[in-house]
């Protein structure tokens, strides 16, 4: 699947609930379901620091496709870090380059991915785009 | 809802507000308070009718412009008692007002003085004194604090190197009043200047900076009903004497010439280029407002919204409270375990309620107590027992959700 036709597919699932306390709960139980990030990487060096609440990113490349792992001390941050990864995950890097996150706007979470947030999130996708840039060079110079 | 706070209510158009379509419960005042109409009123009273620039023209506006500033001057005065009017200095704000007294000391400091603060301090207390320590070569020293978020006073911190006391008169991220006192007598007593930062005392209660003997007071305008960029440095008319100017522009001088530039005197002297007429219009306007209601009936109604959220709050599974002193204003800092300030701050946004999460700017206390921050709630005049409770529903029904 394109990471267009993922967003469609997570815009149609939120699409369900009709109000905020069911949403919030389903971005909940996305955040406790997210696979966690190797302890190996839950360091200074993988941390994206929010005023609020902070992020660990981790990216590793196999089969010229992006692998992401990621974590947050908070557990909406980490809803939306699930929905963020989800449709990045296992795409090329030219694929992430493109890709844009309108589809948290669809949903209604517009808010949380707003720079005044301070929740990390923004300086997130920017570092998965980093990742897919420095793999993107890596493959081409190797 | 009492009849007078109902009729408060009707002073502050913004409480009528839908947030995410509930009606707003706004208890973010420690941050800023709302304004009510008459402060907005007398703003634009002022650009509409009043307005040119102050202190300098013969015409009549610049006279009835000056008029307005300066009665605002008397205000604020009257209002903290304060002997004269030269000691009160606008400023930007109580951020700005500390940085002037720091960066004035930064040149009365000698290496190995020392400059004692609080744990309890924002950190608008902290960085302009680092930064003049750093500057001059003296030493930055901290007064301790104990797990219910109290000073542990003792007069043993000073000692003879000790120049200036920084201390704040309430604490932001806690609420723990402070026995200033004490610390200004003791302070007094070892030949050390004292500051006040009042950001988070004057919202809630009346200040006597004669009775308190304090050298000098700082407080923001916008956390008692007055506009932003507006603040206030009272200082005693020998320190700011002493003080060498923070900015150098004009209004601030008696004589320039190239080769040697005379200041004015108090309080010209710390208000460098034109200052914020209209702000200072608004603050006239504010503090009025809070005389007309009393500061004893501000206090007394808002200890009993404080005392009635710590008692309900303290009832729901898990809650923590962070900051628990014996004396207190307005502010509720809490906890809920298994859950991060954050997702806290989230839900019940969606729920209309505005509180803060974070860390407040106080992250040496965040630090103590090893947590990330804290989730607070501050009430203010307008607050209601009402609205505590939709508060203390909102916190119930976030921690269903999240732990």
């Amino acid at each position: 699947m394109t990471i267009q036709d993922i967003q469609s597919e997570i815009v149609e699932e939120f699409s369900f609930f009709d109000d905020w306390m069911d949403k919030y709960e389903h971005l909940i139980s996305l955040g406790k379901d997210l696979p966690l990030i190797d302890t190996e990487f839950k360091t200074e060096e993988h941390i994206i620091k929010g005023c609020q609440s902070q992020v660990w990113l981790h990216a590793d490349l196999k089969e010229g496709k992006l692998l992401f792992t990621a974590d947050s001390d908070a557990i909406i941050t980490k809803g939306i870090i699930s929905l963020l990864i989800r449709s990045f995950n296992k795409q090329e890097p030219d694929a992430i380059l493109e890709a844009k996150t309108h589809f948290i706007d669809s949903i209604g979470l517009k808010d949380h991915l707003s720079p005044t947030r301070a929740n990390g999130l923004v300086s997130m996708v920017k570092q998965m785009k980093f990742y897919a840039l420095a793999f993107k060079a890596k493959t081409q110079t190797s | 809802m009492e009849r007078q706070t109902a009729e408060i209510r009707e002073q502050f158009p913004i409480l009528k507000t839908q947030v995410n379509s509930k009606p707003l419960v706004y208890l973010d005042n420690a941050a800023s308070t709302q304004k009510p109409t008459r402060v907005v009123n007398a703003i634009a009273q002022y650009y509409n009718t009043s307005h040119s620039n102050v202190h300098r023209g013969v015409h009549s506006l610049s006279q009835k412009a000056t008029q307005l500033f300066e009665d605002a001057r008397e205000a604020v005065r009257a209002h903290l008692n304060a002997e004269s009017t030269s000691q009160i200095i606008f400023t930007k704000g109580c951020t700005d007002a500390i940085n002037t007294v720091a960066s004035g000391f930064e040149r009365l400091l000698n290496k190995g003085d020392e400059v004692l603060i609080s744990h309890l301090e924002h950190h608008s207390n902290i960085v302009p004194w680092q930064m003049a320590c750093e500057r001059s070569g003296a030493v930055l020293k901290v007064i301790p604090m104990n797990a219910k978020g109290e000073l542990e006073w003792s007069s043993s911190l000073l000692n003879a190197r000790t120049k200036v006391v920084a201390v704040n008169h309430v604490s932001n991220a806690l609420g723990t009043i402070n026995p200033i006192r004490e610390i200004i007598a003791d302070a007094h007593a070892a030949s050390a200047a004292v500051l006040i930062d009042g950001a988070q005392s004057t919202p809630h209660f009346a200040v006597d900076v004669q009775a308190l003997d304090a050298d000098f007071y700082t407080f923001s305008g916008h956390k008692v009903y007055g506009p932003t960029g507006i603040g206030i440095l009272y200082g005693k008319k020998e320190w700011l004497e002493k003080l060498p100017p923070y900015q150098g522009g004009g209004d601030m001088i008696k004589r320039v010439s190239f080769k040697k530039t005379t200041y004015a005197d108090l309080p010209f002297k710390f208000e460098a280029g034109t200052p914020n007429m209209a702000g200072a219009v608004g603050l006239h306007a504010a503090l009025g407002f809070m005389q007309d209601i009393g500061l004893e009936n501000i206090a007394a109604h808002e200890n009993g919204l404080l005392r009635y959220a710590t008692e309900e709050l303290s009832r729901i599974p898990g809650i923590r409270l962070i900051g628990t002193a014996d004396t207190k204003a307005s502010v509720l800092s809490f906890l809920l375990e298994g859950a991060h300030p954050y997702d806290i701050g989230v839900l019940l946004d969606q729920m209309g309620i505005a509180v803060r999460t974070g860390h407040h700017c106080t992250q040496p206390i965040m630090d103590y107590f090893e947590i990330p921050g804290t989730v607070r709630a501050s009430f203010a005049i307008y607050n209601t027992m009402e609205e505590v409770d939709q508060f203390v529903r909102g916190v119930m029904r976030s921690a269903s959700m999240l732990v």
